[in-house]
């Protein structure tokens, strides 16, 4: 019982710990430039996880606009936005946060979308389903996933 | 023997097409007459209300050299199967008034020539711009005493892709400098509205980015002189509401329904844009 109690009070601790660490959409500092100096989770990003959702149609689904021969396994890649190759040389981690969370802080008009904003839309929908958006609209992707992405762009460095 | 004759034809057209085409954009100079007697216009002298053009071009432009052969020959082009269900459906008796289609309208080949070309149009007695679509339903409902067909179901898409046919090779020229100035203004408002999550209007991809690939998708300038189109995609025709409805959608928004509002007047925008292209109902897309 006591064991129990002691246990419910630690994952009460953790749950609480990443609430407190986890920047919600409408929290994000960005500064003058559209840079995001401060992690949104507090957990460094993983870099293989990030590649996965560069890649993934159900993501990020990044290479539907970018082209990266980083990313040559993977089949179709958009010719929209500039490739990946380099962008971890070409921005800082800042910078490239403040992108993938919301471009248009940076490049005002841009078509590329925001990946960590949850309001502010015209006929938001519930994912691509054509139905309403729900009343707690999820960002496209969660904070973690953003920071994972950050973290692979990082790797692809100038050769 | 005479079907063989063109199915032959036909696949030579192909061979050539698979031949002659250069790159992604399947070739500057590839034309399209279709059984070697329709030439269609594919590329034109933008109109002069759209600005971000010199150029428009049919989306057959943009297509694969096998889907644009599909489309040279009527024997190859799938969207013929519905046509011909809607043959039937044009000299079929419904309705409290015993009236077919051909009662008043006798031969679709000759009393629809045109028609196409025209559409969105004002109706001056019902005092709005309307659709073929809506046409054919106000022609079922006030002519023939019939229920309405629904807006974007297959009697409606079939029943258009006939009315088509004869106005194949005929330039778009939908008008919007009279009474339906209102709907054309909205329409063009909607043209240029960032949707949904993704935050996409029509014009970021088929204005700024047209020719470009989207993941696997080569992107058009999004013309909608060949709807109803026959998608590879899922094997029928397709009206130009529901391919407003999917393109939509697929800006994570809350779509519009076929047949709204919202949706005639952007089918009326879009229509001009391509005004000068060809008429290419029922055409085959992917």
């Amino acid at each position: 019982m006591k064991q129990a109690v002691a246990g419910a009070i630690a994952l009460m601790a953790s749950t609480f710990a990443v609430h407190a660490a986890e920047k919600a959409p409408g929290e994000v500092e960005f500064d003058e430039y559209g840079a995001v100096a401060e992690s949104l989770t507090g957990v460094p990003g993983d870099p293989e996880r990030g590649r996965e959702i560069v890649a993934d149609r159900g993501l990020g689904n990044c290479v539907a606009c970018h082209a990266a021969e980083a990313l040559a396994d993977v089949q179709w890649h958009g010719e929209i936005g500039p490739v990946l190759d380099g962008a971890g040389s070409r921005w800082g981690e800042p910078e490239l946060r403040g992108i993938v969370a919301n471009a248009k802080m940076m490049f005002d008009g841009t078509m590329m979308p925001a990946f960590y904003k949850t309001d502010g839309f015209i006929r938001p929908g519930d994912a691509y389903t054509g139905e309403p958006a729900p009343d707690d609209l999820p960002p496209i992707l969660n904070a973690q996933q953003v920071e994972d992405v950050v973290a692979y762009l990082l790797t692809l460095k100038e050769s | 023997m005479k079907t063989s004759l063109k199915g032959t034809l036909g696949m030579a057209a192909a061979l050539a097409g698979l031949t002659l085409g250069t790159g992604l954009m399947a070739g500057e100079d590839d034309n399209l007459i279709v059984n070697e007697e329709i030439e269609m216009t594919v590329r034109a002298p933008a109109p002069e209300h759209v600005d971000a053009f010199d150029t428009i071009y049919s989306g057959w432009v943009f297509r694969s050299d096998e889907t644009q052969a599909l489309q040279a020959d009527d024997f190859d082009n799938p969207a013929f199967v519905f046509v011909d269900t809607a043959i039937d459906s044009w000299n079929t008796v419904d309705g409290t008034e015993g009236k077919s289609c051909a009662s008043c309208h006798e031969d679709p080949m000759e009393s629809m020539a045109g028609v196409r070309a025209v559409y969105p149009k004002w109706n001056e007695q019902a005092g709005e711009v309307r659709t073929l679509e809506m046409q054919v339903n106000g022609c079922r409902t006030e002519q023939m005493g019939a229920e309405p067909w629904k807006y974007d179901g297959t009697d409606m898409v079939n029943m258009t892709a006939l009315i088509s046919v004869p106005s194949r090779g005929m330039p778009v020229d939908v008008s919007f400098d009279g009474p339906e100035r209102e709907m054309w203004e909205k329409g063009k408002e909607l043209y240029y509205t960032r949707t949904g999550q993704l935050e996409l209007a029509c014009a970021n991809c088929h204005e700024d980015h047209y020719g470009d690939m989207i993941r696997a998708d080569h992107l058009s300038q999004g013309q909608i002189n060949g709807f109803p189109v026959y998608r590879l995609k899922n094997a029928k025709l397709n009206s130009a509401h529901a391919r407003f409805k999917g393109c939509i959608r697929d800006t994570r928004a809350h779509t519009f329904a076929p047949g709204s509002d919202e949706f005639v007047a952007l089918e009326l925008y879009v229509a001009t844009r391509g005004n000068g292209l060809s008429v290419e109902a029922p055409s085959v897309r992917n």
